[in-house]
């Protein structure tokens, strides 16, 4: 091995390339383009949406455009309709990706299969969901169709009724989780791979039932990996949009809905930028809580 | 086979039914005629006609979102992947100080909305005179598509052997010969998978290409706008024509999407 580190030493030589040549910049280079291309089209929009959010239609610095985000009647509702969201969403996503997640590692005939059904909703847009969804929970749709032939009801129930914002909810509930828990299962099926064998036989070992292994030796591990799902789903989870849009119809808002009415039907720039950085402070503001609640051993000093 | 194992494939094929059933639903939905789809209660097996998908292409502006679709996601596609390949080969080959700050910087990107950023873009696009164009909606699709591309390059790159290209160094290629025809022979399945990553998510956004778009939607745009009072056979078939690349997509890329960098997003 030392000596085709050597050969390649001097095929660098001989090709001009020197140690602290142009070798030590190559990296920096090579980061260059997708460097700039970031502060371009992330960092300086970002800046900007502070300006925007903190001037006004009319022109001047001040608070107006964040106070008329506040005096809009939709606002708390829309504010409440994403936390309910998240906080119902959340356990039943990382039981049912726990769930797809095992399957996957164990060691079942037609993994390949298994993965790809279970990912599948990965690649499916929100909008695409929704419309999917809500031809499930339509009046003439298949829940009822389903429901009547099993003898459940009587007549089609109206699922997506507008005077029942707890009935709609649920389905935008149903059809994210339906969505967006293929993410959880990407995160989580890296955590469990990462788990070493002898952890796992050394629970056998001590006859540990599948509870008991969850409990003591998987979910221990798994603890870095459940945080980084935790992040990822919270933040994505603050900015659902179409998904509501196809459900809810422009009767439930969430905060991303009025961030989009405000600049396509009021085109005030000003207000949509104050609604998203509500978006970006509620997500912050979550992304700190779990940071602090679930540390790593580093971080506790262990 | 053990009663653990039944209850493992009984687990799994619940959960499988849970994906695939729903859409069976809209399968069936996109190939049946408008008289199927409006009585109920409705039938589990398609007429298989293509009464409802033809009513969708042949609607006034379907054609022109679907290409403008197509355009932006393929222009994402191969704006994500050259500004990308550098960058993931950097990280996979280098170490230097800074790879582990341009990683984090690159995963915090993550914490930053989509609705924070396009509305500003929206306002800097319009100055431009790129507002409303494939250009425009392209460009923040790349900003978009890039941290995550960058970190599923970089583990292609990290997955072929350094040895390979001191090889071909050795046996007098430049470092540069030595990279295009040691590494990037080895390196293009993934790459095609990085890239196609990138082409799903631009094909599926809807929140920022609603804000940059006017007169030239995307397909989930113009779909979505027209939602309130599209009738039920457009939304169907509307549905099926959103999800299909999925099926295709997901299939070529499913075992390179996990263990990168906390996964990665879709939207």
């Amino acid at each position: 091995m030392a000596e085709v580190t050597e050969a390649v030493r001097a095929a660098r030589t001989a090709t001009g390339e020197r140690r602290g040549g142009p070798q030590r910049w190559l990296p920096y280079l090579l980061l260059a383009p997708s460097v700039a291309y970031l502060l371009i089209f992330f960092a300086s929009p970002m800046i900007q949406a502070f300006g925007l959010a903190f001037t006004s239609t009319t022109g001047g610095w001040g608070l107006e455009s964040v106070r008329a985000m506040f005096g809009d009647d939709r606002f708390w509702p829309a504010v409440w309709t994403t936390l309910i969201l998240l906080v119902v969403l959340l356990p039943l996503q990382f039981a049912l990706a726990l769930a797809m997640s095992m399957v996957i590692t164990s060691r079942l005939r037609a993994s390949g299969f298994w993965l790809y059904v279970f990912l599948l909703p990965l690649g499916v847009s929100e909008l695409g969901a929704g419309i999917l969804w809500y031809s499930i929970f339509v009046e003439q749709g298949w829940l009822n169709t389903v429901l009547q032939s099993l003898g459940l009801i009587d007549r089609p129930v109206i699922w997506l009724d507008y005077r029942e914002p707890w009935r709609v909810i649920g389905t935008i509930v149903v059809a994210e989780a339906w969505r967006s828990t293929s993410l959880i299962v990407i995160i989580l099926v890296g955590g469990l791979r990462a788990i070493p064998r002898d952890y796992l036989e050394a629970a056998d070992v001590f006859h540990a039932g599948p509870w008991q292994r969850m409990r003591h030796v998987v979910l221990p591990m798994m603890r870095p990996t459940i945080r980084t799902a935790l992040i990822v789903r919270t933040v994505l989870a603050f900015e659902v949009f179409a998904t509501v849009v196809a459900l809810g119809g422009t009767a439930t808002d969430v905060l991303a809905t009025q961030a989009n009415r405000a600049y396509t039907e009021y085109q005030d720039a000003h207000l949509a930028s104050a609604y998203g950085l509500v978006i970006l402070l509620v997500s912050l503001v979550a992304v700190g809580i779990i940071l602090v609640a679930l540390p790593t051993r580093k971080e506790r000093g262990q | 086979m053990t009663a653990r194992r039944v209850l493992g494939y009984g687990g799994a094929v619940l959960l499988a039914g849970w994906i695939l059933v729903p859409i069976w639903f809209v399968v069936v939905g996109a190939f049946s005629t408008a008289d199927a789809i409006y009585g109920y209660p409705l039938a589990a097996w398609p007429d298989w006609s293509l009464e409802s998908m033809r009513f969708f292409v042949t609607s006034a502006g379907v054609p022109e979102a679907l290409l403008s679709s197509v355009i932006v996601a393929v222009l994402t596609g191969v704006l994500t992947l050259l500004l990308a390949a550098p960058a993931g080969y950097a990280l996979a080959r280098f170490v230097f100080p800074g790879a582990n700050a341009y990683r984090l910087t690159v995963l915090s990107t993550r914490a930053f909305p989509v609705v924070v950023l396009s509305i500003p873009l929206a306002v800097f696009f319009l100055q431009w005179g790129i507002y409303d164009s494939v250009w425009g909606v392209a460009l923040m699709h790349t900003a978009l598509a890039l941290p995550f591309v960058v970190l599923m390059v970089s583990a292609v790159f990290a997955g072929v052997p350094v040895d390979l290209e001191e090889a071909a160094q050795v046996f007098g290629c430049s470092r540069s010969g030595a990279f295009r025809r040691a590494v990037v022979p080895n390196a293009a399945p993934g790459l095609a998978a990085a890239a196609t990553f990138a082409v799903l998510l631009s094909y599926n956004e809807v929140f920022a290409a609603s804000i940059l778009t006017l007169q030239h939607p995307t397909l989930p745009v113009f779909v979505l706008t027209g939602l309130t009072q599209a009738p039920l056979p457009f939304r169907y078939a509307g549905a099926l024509f959103l999800l299909a690349p999925a099926f295709l997509f997901i299939l070529l890329i499913r075992r390179r999407l996990l263990g990168v960098g906390g996964g990665p997003t879709l939207r």
